[in-house]
């Protein structure tokens, strides 16, 4: 059976590529209006610890991988 | 200072760019995919009901903390931590962690070992149909209704924080529940619990994170929140001799025997929302672990609960107030605290992630309700007052078209509490006058082997009554609240602790009383239901730091210390 857990890893990596995605793109393109803190880029480190937690999670958890849970 | 656009927007309170959207729409189809794939794994009502009983101690303990950290909880508690500051923590330390502890050591071996289902299931086991229907009953009713309160509070809040149409939210989120409890039964509701839980950290844990950066850290912190509100706002103990000395109007004997010792004892090792989760456990281990593991992630919850709402009062522009002086003047009330503190630090994806963090929690929390509606309906009423004689197919399909038929009266529920908003503040009392009773009911059973039946159906009941009573009598007369009480300055937080505590004691005394008086069961009657005639399993010849006495050890060392740390 597919272990929750990586379910869990395929929800952090794409949320997380997502949003790093997002941070990315507003360093290239940085909004009008800007969040409290925009200096500090959260996105960026956050969405890509995000990804390598989820990337991490799915490939450890991956079906066949591992006894599910 | 950039005031984010959301903030001006006089309509609602953030904006989902393309990004957040993807978010939250890959969230739901990611729930419906696993409900789908478990679609396989739920064809018999071990596996239906009470996932296979095969849950690990973390997925059991992950899933039991999430079925309560809904995200009415979360924007609730961060409001009242704007509102009373730092107090607000204790419903997440003393007014959890002990009971979690309780739960593990105590009375997780006797619902574990006695194989039943359901809490009203080791009522009917310990004290006989009576008891069990009482609990059945009320339990199944409260569960369904609360359920649709949180489905019309997700619609309110989606409402005010994205401007999403209430009609739609409470349709969108009602059918995606249906669908993938009806499909995966318990373990496709606990699998969703741990996403929600992981997503829940994942989308609120940068607000404290940023938050703390703005202030300067928590000591600039305490010194911005004792200019703008009081000193005793970040003071968890101290200021609880009297209550005139809090801005909660609470004492420390309402926190310690009414909050700690009674409420939450009574939600936490005997709401079956919670607990079902538990005795989805794979063995005695595992079910001893989950609570434990619970309680250690329950410990620093208020960092994304509780400090959110602290770092509000320092660090955001305007002032908040209470929910009336909202509605009637256009402010943002305490419970905007937490989207508003998503909206401050939150750009494109991130607010995608806070916003499918609390969608996360409202459906887990309408999921949690269903699927224990669901069990407690199919076992505890159905099968022993109407239909004894089906088959194993024949109790899933009940199951399946009662999870069906449950999300249903929800919505109607959901829109019931639209026209008839004080339904809400109905279904939360009604909530509160079983639980303390029931706590003293199931306690009792455990431990004392000389508790009867019609002591145990009884002290129910009256303790049930007398919380009635007590509650009916503060409604009609505000000020009866200083007898329920015993002071005069007590405020209506203190009404729930005090009258959790006479109500437990109603039962306990009624209960002790009556047992006395009627016949005793016999030993083999009792025989693994209660303490000194119940043989509990040994965890097996492992290291002690794999033994859950040696973790739950190291979760009150670590409780003790931060009291101590926050006093």
């Amino acid at each position: 059976m597919v272990s929750i857990w990586f379910f869990i890893g395929i929800s952090l990596l794409v949320n997380g590529v997502l949003i790093l995605g997002a941070g990315v793109y507003e360093i290239w393109h940085p909004p009008a209006e800007q969040v409290v803190l925009y200096n500090l880029h959260a996105s960026v480190w956050w969405g890509g610890l995000m990804t390598v937690i989820g990337a991490w999670y799915s490939y450890h958890f991956k079906p066949g991988q591992k006894k599910a849970s | 200072m950039t005031i984010p656009y959301a903030l001006i927007v006089p309509t609602r309170l953030v904006h989902l760019s393309a990004v957040d959207v993807v978010i939250v729409v890959f969230y739901f189809a990611l729930v419906l995919a696993i409900g789908f794939y478990l679609r396989g794994r739920a064809n018999t009502g071990e596996d239906f009901f009470m996932a296979g009983r095969e849950m690990t101690a973390w997925v059991a303990g992950l899933s039991f903390l999430s079925a309560n950290l809904g995200a009415l909880e979360l924007m609730g508690w961060a409001g009242s931590a704007y509102q009373y500051g730092i107090l607000a923590t204790h419903w997440y330390w003393i007014g959890a962690i002990p009971a979690m502890l309780f739960l593990a050591l105590v009375m997780m071996p006797f619902y574990y070992i006695s194989k039943t289902h359901s809490v009203p299931g080791y009522l009917k086991l310990r004290f006989g149909e009576p008891a069990r229907a009482v609990s059945a009953v009320s339990f199944a009713f409260m569960t369904v209704l609360m359920s649709g309160v949180n489905m019309f509070a997700m619609a309110k809040v989606m409402q005010i924080v994205l401007g999403w149409d209430i009609n739609f939210s409470i349709w969108v989120s009602s059918l995606t529940v249906a669908v993938y409890v009806t499909l995966g039964g318990l373990r496709s509701a606990i699998f969703n619990e741990v996403l929600q839980f992981f997503l829940i950290w994942a989308g609120a844990l940068l607000i404290p994170i940023l938050g703390l950066y703005e202030a300067g850290g928590w000591s600039n912190l305490k010194l911005q929140i004792a200019q703008r509100a009081s000193d005793q706002y970040v003071h968890l103990w101290s200021g609880l001799r009297s209550f005139t000395d809090n801005p909660m109007g609470i004492n420390w004997i309402g926190i310690v025997f009414g909050l700690a010792a009674v409420i939450s004892m009574g939600y936490w090792t005997t709401d079956f929302l919670v607990v079902q989760r538990i005795l989805a456990a794979k063995d005695i281990r595992s079910a001893e672990m989950a609570p434990i593991i619970g309680a250690g992630f329950k410990m620093f919850v208020p960092l994304i609960v509780i400090l959110p709402g602290l770092l509000g009062l320092a660090v955001l522009p305007m002032k908040l107030v209470p929910e009336s002086v909202a509605a009637a003047t256009g402010m943002h009330s305490y419970n905007d605290v937490l989207p508003l503190m998503l909206a401050r630090y939150c750009g494109p994806g991130l607010l995608g992630l806070g916003i499918t963090a609390l969608i996360a929690g409202f459906m887990s929390g309408m999921a949690g309700n269903v699927s224990a509606f669901t069990t407690v309906w199919t076992y505890d009423i159905y099968r022993p007052l109407i239909n004894s004689k089906g088959t194993d197919h024949h109790y899933v399909n009940m199951g399946r078209w009662t999870t069906v038929i449950g999300v249903l009266i929800s919505v109607g529920t959901a829109y019931l509490v639209m026209q008839f908003a004080s339904i809400m503040d109905y279904v939360q009392a009604l909530f509160s006058f079983f639980i303390a009773p029931l706590f003293g009911t199931v306690i009792l059973g455990m431990l004392w082997k000389r508790a009867t039946g019609p002591g145990g159906f009884l002290g129910l009941l009256c303790g049930t009554l007398s919380s009635i009573g007590m509650w009916a009598w503060v409604k009609a007369d505000p000020s009866a609240l200083r007898y329920v009480a015993l002071s005069p300055h007590a405020k209506a937080l203190a009404q729930d602790m005090f009258q959790a505590l006479w109500s437990f004691l109603v039962c306990v005394i009624v209960t002790v009383v009556v047992s006395l008086a009627t016949k005793p069961k016999t030993d083999a009657e009792l025989t693994g239901l209660v303490y000194g005639l119940t043989t509990v399993p040994s965890v097996g010849d492992i290291p002690v730091y794999q033994k859950p006495i040696f973790w739950a050890g190291v979760v009150a060392l670590v409780f003790v210390i931060l009291n101590i740390i926050f006093w």
